[in-house]
């Protein structure tokens, strides 16, 4: 009775993963389906027209087998064939790259769209912002302490979808290649140091003390401050507000043979290791993260990297869940 | 009152402020007025350079994207014509671009200042700075 109950049950695990395993294959080979996800119509999308493609090769291939076998004598008519069928496979191929193009286009179009709708953002955000600060200056009537309180809220969530609106614009700059670097002078400590002095209110409000250990003795990085600070900022920004109650920021700076490393170490809550591999993602936010904190766009790790690699150095980071992170890039003195 | 006897300090100064967005126009025209200020308000390039030839201000606010005519234009007619050339430009956008500071800077602003980075408080005192109070 038991072996009977046990055979059966281990038949249908066996025959359930099987039938995973088909239907993943079966999913690969729905083209149909993969052809919907991008949007587009059969004849339209390259996978199905590689498919034809390959059917036709096959089919020509076969036919001119048959032509040639039948009418060895009489070559024309076999040129003649030869000459049809590459004339259809110049046609089908002539379509596939359209369609290609197309999916290029409409790619383009998503970062084009992506920063004109954050352009158009930008105007009446800027508005709202400043009518709340107009608001809470008193200016246009004494505001109680219950009132204040509601306009710190609408503050607040206005600079969130401020820095949104401008995280979206960097990301739409870097996909059009439209975010060059401007290589210029400066000394990487002296950018450090006003980065951190720029954090000390909003470190202090999280009960979080920044610790600058400077081991660069002012080195002087060819290289564009203005998007290294993007980089500076995320790191100093996710370090303060990834840490649960009271903790330490430690920022280090340090020259070695070529380039300058720079990482700052937190004791925040940490990446789980399975979300590690996801962490430069765009839009990726770890869910540990989003149980504790529900500000950030998901935006700045991904600008980061791009910043970096772009300028010639190197990006990553050691985390350890409920521990904290250590997220370090090094820049090339002269790049 | 006589002229002669009107104090040079007490005359208010007056800003031109040229910008489509009348929400602005509202709160800018409203803290000028509480800082001092007379505010004239233009709500397109047009008018923006109509009332700066007519009004002479002592300074002039300048959105860059308006109606009819471009900032930039604005800006270049105001520092052509005799008239408007010696009064200080306050460029005020969302336009963040090297390119847009650069070009702003050349035309013959005193100031660039990009709206998201800025509060209001903050602009209120480059004004002031720009206007020499």
């Amino acid at each position: 009775m038991k072996i009977n109950f046990i055979f059966p049950s281990f038949l249908f695990i066996n025959k359930n993963s099987r039938l995973m395993k088909f239907k993943e294959i079966l999913s690969q080979l729905n083209i149909a389906g993969q052809c919907r996800k991008y949007g587009l119509p059969l004849w339209q999308c390259p996978q199905f027209l590689f498919l034809v493609m390959g059917i036709f090769i096959i089919v020509s291939t076969l036919i001119i087998y048959a032509v040639g076998n039948r009418y060895i004598e009489d070559p024309e008519i076999v040129a003649l064939t030869v000459i049809l069928i590459a004339a259809t496979l110049f046609i089908i191929a002539t379509v596939i790259t359209n369609s290609f193009e197309r999916l290029a286009e409409a790619n383009r179009m998503k970062s084009e769209f992506v920063s004109v709708v954050s352009h158009q953002l930008r105007s009446p955000l800027s508005n709202l912002k400043w009518v709340v600060e107009f608001l809470m200056s008193g200016r246009v009537k004494e505001v109680s302490k219950k009132q204040m309180e509601y306009f710190k809220i609408l503050k607040e969530n206005t600079g969130r979808m401020t820095e949104l609106v401008a995280d979206l614009l960097i990301v739409s700059r870097i996909e059009q290649k439209k975010f060059p670097l401007k290589k210029e002078g400066f000394i990487m400590a002296d950018l450090v140091g006003e980065m951190i002095k720029g954090k000390e209110i909003f470190a202090r409000a999280s009960n979080v003390e920044i610790k600058f250990e400077n081991k660069d003795d002012l080195t002087e990085i060819f290289g564009d401050s203005f998007q290294l600070k993007l980089v500076v900022e995320n790191f100093l920004d996710n370090a303060i507000r990834y840490i649960k109650g009271k903790g330490t920021v430690k920022v280090r700076l340090r020259k070695q043979k070529k380039s300058i490393y720079f990482e700052v170490e937190d004791s925040g809550v940490g990446i789980p290791q399975e979300d590690q591999k996801y962490i430069f993602q765009r839009f990726f936010r770890s869910a540990n993260v989003m149980r504790h904190q529900t500000e950030g766009s998901g935006l700045g790790l991904y600008i980061a990297k791009s910043i970096i690699e772009k300028s010639g150095g190197k990006i990553g980071f050691n985390s350890q869940e409920n521990k904290g992170s250590t997220f370090w890039f090094t820049i090339p003195i002269k790049s | 009152m006589p002229i002669w006897l009107i104090n040079a300090d007490t005359i208010m100064k007056t800003i031109l402020f040229i910008e489509d967005e009348s929400a602005l126009q509202k709160t800018f025209g409203e803290v000028l007025k509480q800082e001092g200020y007379e505010m004239i308000s233009a709500l397109d390039g047009e008018i923006g350079l109509r009332l700066a030839e007519a009004k002479k201000p002592d300074l002039i606010l300048l959105d860059l994207i308006l109606p009819k005519i471009h900032g930039f234009d604005v800006l270049k007619k105001l520092k052509q014509a005799e008239g408007t050339k010696h009064i200080s430009v306050i460029v005020l956008t969302n336009l963040e671009g090297m390119r847009d500071v650069d070009m702003a800077l050349e035309l013959g602003a005193t100031t660039y200042l990009v709206k998201a980075q800025y509060s209001l408080e903050e602009v209120v005192e480059k004004i002031k700075k720009a206007i020499g109070d």
